[in-house]
């Protein structure tokens, strides 16, 4: 190993007996990645789905309340709508501020952070799901017999679900998204190892390693949700078909 | 679960809207006997679907009274109500998330009924509306216009109900399609003989499903209730007159077959000579007179052979 460059190279985060590729932090080492998987990533990457996935789940819980309250009573929907609309153009830096103060630097803070993105697109997306039923559909089921509560179990819910599914994938990805910023509060998620690789250099494997299981995680949750649809409204694709 | 035919009566049925000066219904009287088809019809404006909605309380009376086998509509829950009354409309509102069999199984499935017996139930009704066993899996979505209203007529049936109501069932449905929904609805009533409210806005309609056809004017008032053949005969005013139209003469020969007429002798009546089944109506046998340009025609028997002649002014006495 040339002790010279290594004195005179990069600074590099997870400092140790680095291989030249570190050393000259070049685009993409693959003995990084062997060698601090175990360490760094995997469970940097735990956290992030668990960050995003209880962020979903809480603003899915809240939302279908919210999105049931707005549907049901319809003078509650633009009150509803119109907050949830706020939440969504305050940046998620500056919500982390406002939120510290109150709740200070823990997971709670970034959760609430996040649930309150995910609610505007959740919100909306129930709302219309739920409104999109054709009002011969409602007719007929009036006309059968259903009583207001079995119309919205057995009719409107199913009906209104690939808008909620539609909803839930928009919301996934961008949770999945905005948790890297997380780690600006709370030394967890994805977000923490590429805050370390900016920290004094520009670490790159580590960036573009961190930046790519966003991505690929963002990705397969997606993909889940796709398969989700299908599974649950076998139907819906021979609606858009015919 | 209920069954049979009810009998069905309005009792100065009226509907009256808070922000219009016209009632949409007006007390409206009129007796449906059970089994037999009633057919409501007007011009737009005549207040027939309200008529009809008030039966099953889509739309609540004003005052007035509807009875069902002797029970005021009033009286009854509303679900429970609902649930004895086949509800077929236009654009036949088939649940796109569910396949046909549990679309048929849809009222039966409130009154508790088990899988198996829906599925029994569901095969039973779409022969009976003449769609294939393998319809049963379909989605709504992979069904023609006709096929679903087919669909959404087995659904009113399905629990069996004593009455059934059907607003403009065949309205959106094109032409040849829906005279073969008519006749079919004809013969499946003469299957199942259920106290029928059909509303359509055309008269042809009515004069062909309808025993008893009930007229309605703008404002909801009720014109005429009566038989077609006496409709057309003795229309009550100059409005039904007009409604039923300046053919009326026609629309009425349209009610008979050439098997209610006395049949002349064989013997004199020339070769080729038009010839056409009993089953045919006096209106398609003047008109194949008349597009021939002939005086006589053959009658033929069920098996295809000559059984007598009948000459145009026979058709016309």
């Amino acid at each position: 190993m040339n002790v010279v460059l290594a004195a005179g190279g990069p600074v590099i985060p997870n400092f140790g007996q680095g291989s030249s590729c570190e050393i000259h932090n070049g685009w993409f080492c693959t003995d990084w990645l062997r060698a601090h998987w175990g360490d760094t990533l995997q469970p940097a990457l735990i956290q992030h789905i668990e960050l995003a996935a209880i962020a979903v789940a809480v603003g899915f819980v809240l939302a279908s309340a919210l999105a049931f309250a707005g549907f049901r009573f319809r003078v509650l929907d633009p009150p509803i709508g119109v907050f949830a609309d706020f939440l969504y153009t305050i940046p998620s830096i500056a919500l982390f501020e406002l939120l510290v103060p109150i709740t200070g630097v823990t997971e709670t803070t970034v959760e609430i952070a996040l649930v309150l993105y995910t609610l505007l697109i959740l919100y909306r997306n129930m709302i219309e799901g739920l409104r999109s039923v054709p009002p011969d559909v409602l007719e007929a089921a009036r006309g059968s017999g259903l009583s207001r509560a079995q119309t919205l179990r057995r009719v409107e819910l199913p009906l209104a679900l690939p808008a909620v599914i539609a909803g839930l994938r928009i919301a996934t990805v961008s949770t999945v998204s905005i948790a890297t910023v997380a780690a600006l509060v709370i030394p967890k998620g994805l977000g923490q190892p590429i805050f370390t690789a900016l920290e004094e250099d520009v670490f790159k494997t580590e960036i573009l390693c961190a930046g790519g299981l966003v991505v690929a995680l963002a990705l397969c949750a997606d993909g889940l949700l796709v398969l989700a649809q299908r599974a649950l409204t076998p139907w819906a694709r021979l609606e858009r078909s015919a | 679960m209920p069954g049979q035919a009810a009998e069905l009566v309005f009792d100065e049925a009226t509907k009256q809207y808070a922000d219009r000066p016209e009632p949409a219904v007006d007390h409206l009287s009129l007796t449906v006997a059970a089994g037999e088809i009633c057919v409501l019809v007007g011009p737009s404006g005549g207040g027939k679907t309200t008529a009809l909605k008030l039966v099953n309380r889509l739309i609540e009376l004003s005052s007035g009274d509807i009875r069902i086998d002797g029970t005021s509509v009033k009286e009854q829950n509303l679900v429970q109500l609902r649930r004895g009354i086949g509800y077929v409309i236009q654009q036949v509102g088939l649940f796109p998330h569910m396949n046909v069999e549990a679309n048929i199984g849809t009222v039966p499935r409130l009154y508790g009924r088990s899988k198996a017996w829906i599925h029994t139930r569901s095969l039973e009704l779409l022969e009976l509306v003449g769609l294939d066993a393998s319809y049963a899996k379909r989605y709504p979505a992979q069904l023609s216009g006709g096929e679903r209203q087919r669909v959404g007529l087995a659904r009113a049936l399905a629990a069996d109900p004593p009455l059934m109501l059907m607003d403009e069932p065949f309205g959106a449905i094109d032409p040849i399609v829906r005279a073969r929904l008519q006749d079919e609805f004809l013969r499946l009533q003469r299957e199942v003989r259920k106290t029928v409210v059909f509303v359509t806005h055309d008269i042809d309609e009515a004069i062909k499903v309808g025993d008893r056809i009930a007229i309605l004017r703008v404002g909801g008032r009720l014109a005429q209730y009566d038989t077609p053949a006496a409709i057309l005969e003795r229309p009550a005013d100059a409005f039904v007159a007009e409604f039923v139209g300046a053919d009326r003469a026609l629309k009425a020969l349209a009610l008979r077959t050439l098997a209610e007429l006395e049949l002349g002798p064989l013997d004199g009546v020339v070769d080729g000579a038009p010839r056409l089944p009993a089953e045919a109506t006096l209106r398609d046998a003047l008109s194949l007179l008349i597009a021939e340009k002939r005086d006589t025609l053959v009658v033929l028997d069920a098996r295809g052979n000559p059984a007598g002649s009948l000459t145009k002014d026979d058709l016309l006495r």
